[in-house]
């Protein structure tokens, strides 16, 4: 029978030093599965990894089932099939799928080919179709594609269209939402134990709530349009636990950025991620999302957290829809496992061009930056502008340079517009920003996380330094090919808008 | 290593295809083309597969009728890159309003590929300008192609531009898929690092079936690993045609 692999108290923990520890011995099993990672490994301060518990005997009886883990048990219950071991493919039954501006059309295209011009998706309350890429642009192909969204919609009779008409005022479309990512949490789209696809990468967002989330093309959601399955193959799981107080310098975003950091951007290609430990339960949903969404930047198939009562909390209010919640089995197998004592983490950065070009964020302190972008799926949420205002309020001074703002929803926007700013004197967001010089909040969108059409506010279109909220920094992400952006977390965003270098949040916040 | 997500029932490869062997290299790349992209309009490609179907129709494979011989080599001058070529260097995001599906853009796209490739570390670029397909028809790439997003306009705008293969280290998951369910490029991995091993411009022959690549320029031949769990779906032409051959879905309607 498999032992359990949560590993012994004998393992090691992960040292920010570069002066300690050394490699753990890997087993012939684990450096099969790392070796994706190993010619990159990143740094060398390699954490504890504990090797994966030998194969099990089939018993028997066959009565007998293997421990599985929690991705393993949804696709398991998704594909209606008893037990599943990584490495099998098997038909999954999806429960959402999403798509968007970007995406959408192409999906529909393959959908009426393949399924016929008359044909109807599989089910018309299981399709979210949420525009928020290129949105606020002149570009006529851009504004082409969510006209794409709305006939098929209207044809379609699709129940969940958060639709936009009135390109010059966001708040003039009562239906309208913005990143996908985050609406599909808001609107209650997002319940633990079910599947959600999205042709979208940071699909794996909403891993979050303890569901199977992940991202696929065009070519798979057409697919899942008409037939509302896919062929999946069930990945290993990584396991991650975090365990220690949450300093009141760090965000979730540091965290999963020290995570890729230590396996890099291949680190976890085709495995699942999941994220336990004392710290990642104290942790609120939307710090659990950001963690979760660039699970995509370690190569991750998919992350999950356990739900917990403060899923529930959060799911409340939002949707009325049964599910149950699944979790991995005590003597679940994971490939690895790593082990992390948050209080001795520092706030990081991904330095250009990569996320997994990890660097103290003090370190990087005589680098001068040009702009400050505080925004998407990853770092645009109420809670990630809270926290740039709490390093604002901090400091009472004024940016000294660009500071772009841009909420990821409609919802976030009204946040930052009137939520009271812990400490302030019942200030809120909004005002502490336009106090500290940032630029007034945009429109609700995708923004420039992604470049965007020349035209989307925010752009980077020259060579120049930013640092980031968001989510990937390779050559061009955010415009201009040579721009360098550095990656972090929203309390790192605002304080280095304040100095004009990359600047460590405890300059502020201590 | 970076494995399909197709279940294996064997590992036969086989890949039916319009074959024009002319192996000029400086003729055009679009020779061997995997029958599932939309074939270009005649007037474009002098010489091109038999465009048996209507851009707007679908996966060719997947047709009773399409007779054709299983390819079982590619042929080309092959372009090198190196590791992490993430999403918005093979198409930078500026360029996602155009629909993969509608063939007018679907050419388009080709015309982007790879633009987003630093001047610095590639000065020689994979288009020049105002062309809408390349010369190098094969891809030569390190580890963990095809990175960052899900975005399938990637493989197809390779495809679009007239690559027919992939020759990479490793692949990012969800390219890797995209590039199987489509047919866009035929996704292959090596065993050594073969970005090390050619160079731009070196002329390149694939044997499927050997799962041999052979660099005719440095006269070096190497392994590629077999395609495994691919291999089904790829030959009955993407997802879905596997998924009617498996009875998932019915027959296409027409």
């Amino acid at each position: 029978m498999a032992s359990a692999a949560i590993a012994s108290s004998s393992s090691s923990f992960i040292n920010q030093r570069r002066n300690d520890v050394g490699l753990s011995s890997f087993s012939p099993n684990t450096s099969f599965y790392l070796s994706n990672a190993k010619k990159k490994m990143v740094s060398k301060n390699i954490v504890s990894v504990m090797a994966p518990q030998s194969q099990r005997t089939p018993s028997t009886t066959g009565s007998v089932k293997t421990g599985m883990t929690m991705t393993e048990k949804i696709l398991a219950r998704a594909s209606e099939k008893p037990q599943l071991s990584p490495g099998e493919n098997v038909w999954v039954n999806v429960d959402i799928l999403m798509t968007h501006d970007v995406c959408g059309p192409g999906s529909i295209g393959i959908f009426k080919k393949e399924f016929g011009q008359n044909a109807k998706v599989w089910d018309r309350e299981k399709l979210v179709i949420i525009p928020d890429h290129y949105i606020f642009t002149k570009d006529e192909r851009a504004n082409r594609n969510v006209d794409i969204l709305r006939d098929f919609c209207n044809e379609q009779n699709i129940k969940y269209f958060y639709d936009i008409n009135d390109l010059g005022n966001f708040k003039a479309n009562p239906d309208y939402k913005g990143v996908c990512h985050v609406a599909l949490a808001q609107e209650g789209h997002c319940r633990p134990g079910e599947v959600l696809l999205g042709t979208d990468s940071h699909t794996c967002t909403a891993g979050a709530f303890g569901q199977f989330a992940t991202g696929i093309g065009n070519t798979d959601a057409g697919f899942v349009l008409g037939t509302g399955k896919l062929l999946l193959k069930v990945p290993p799981t990584l396991r991650f636990v975090m365990d220690g107080e949450m300093p009141d310098y760090l965000l979730a975003k540091d965290l999963i950025l020290q995570i890729i950091g230590e396996i890099s951007v291949s680190g976890a290609t085709y495995k699942s991620m999941e994220f336990v430990g004392s710290t990642v339960e104290s942790l609120s949903m939307e710090e659990r999302m950001t963690l979760c969404n660039m699970v995509v930047e370690a190569g991750g198939k998919n992350g999950v957290i356990p739900a917990d009562a403060t899923t529930y909390k959060y799911l409340e209010d939002k949707t009325s829809l049964p599910y149950e919640a699944l979790y991995s089995d005590e003597k679940a197998r994971f490939l690895s496992e790593y082990r992390f004592d948050i209080s001795k983490l520092e706030p990081l950065v991904a330095k250009p061009h990569s996320p997994d070009n990890r660097a103290l964020a003090r370190e990087c302190k005589d680098v001068k930056i040009d702009r400050v972008y505080i925004g998407s799926c990853t770092g645009g949420k109420t809670e990630d502008f809270l926290a740039a205002a709490k390093v604002f309020l901090a400091s009472g001074k004024k940016v000294k340079v660009p500071t772009f703002l841009v909420p990821a929803t409609q919802k976030v926007w009204m946040d930052v517009y009137s939520l009271p700013v812990p400490g302030s004197g019942g200030k809120t967001c909004s005002q502490i920003f336009e106090e500290a010089g940032c630029d007034t909040p945009a429109s609700p969108s995708c923004g420039a996380c992604l470049g965007g059409p020349k035209d989307t506010y925010a752009r980077m279109n020259e060579a120049q330094v930013c640092v980031s909220t968001t989510n990937r920094n390779f050559p061009g992400r955010m415009g201009h090919k040579e721009g360098q952006i550095y990656l972090a977390s929203p309390y790192t965003a605002a304080a280095s808008a304040l100095t004009g270098y990359v600047t460590d949040p405890r300059e502020f916040l201590q | 290593m970076a494995a399909a997500t197709f279940s294996s029932l064997h590992h036969k490869i086989s890949v039916s295809n319009s074959i024009n062997k002319a192996f000029h290299p400086q003729s055009s790349p679009n020779l061997i083309k995997l029958p599932s992209k939309t074939p270009r309009p005649s007037s474009f490609n002098s010489i091109s597969p038999k465009p048996t179907l209507s851009p707007l129709s679908t996966r060719p494979r997947a047709a009773a009728d399409d007779v054709a011989a299983p390819a079982t080599a590619f042929h080309g001058v092959c372009y090198v890159v190196g590791d992490n070529i993430d999403t918005d260097q093979i198409i930078p995001a500026e360029y996602l309003t155009l629909v993969p599906s509608n063939p007018e853009e679907y050419k388009k796209l080709g015309s982007f590929a790879l633009i987003g490739l630093p001047a610095a570390e590639y000065p020689t670029r994979f288009m020049t300008g105002g062309e809408f397909t390349s010369k190098y028809s094969i891809l030569i790439a390190g580890d963990n192609f095809g990175c960052g997003s899900s975005r399938e306009h990637a493989p197809v705008a390779l495809g679009a531009a007239g690559v027919k293969a992939v020759v990479a280290e490793s692949y990012a998951r969800i390219f890797f898929r995209n590039s199987v369910s489509t047919g866009e490029v035929y996704p292959l991995e090596s065993e050594k690092r073969l970005c090390e091993e050619c160079k731009t411009g070196d002329v390149i022959t694939i044997e499927l079936g050997d799962s041999l690549l052979i660099n005719h320029t440095s006269g070096k031949e190497y392994k590629l690993k077999p395609v495994g769990d691919v291999g089904p779906v790829i030959e009955a032409g993407g997802i879905f045609a596997y998924a009617r051959k498996a009875g998932m879905i019915p027959s296409r309607a027409v």
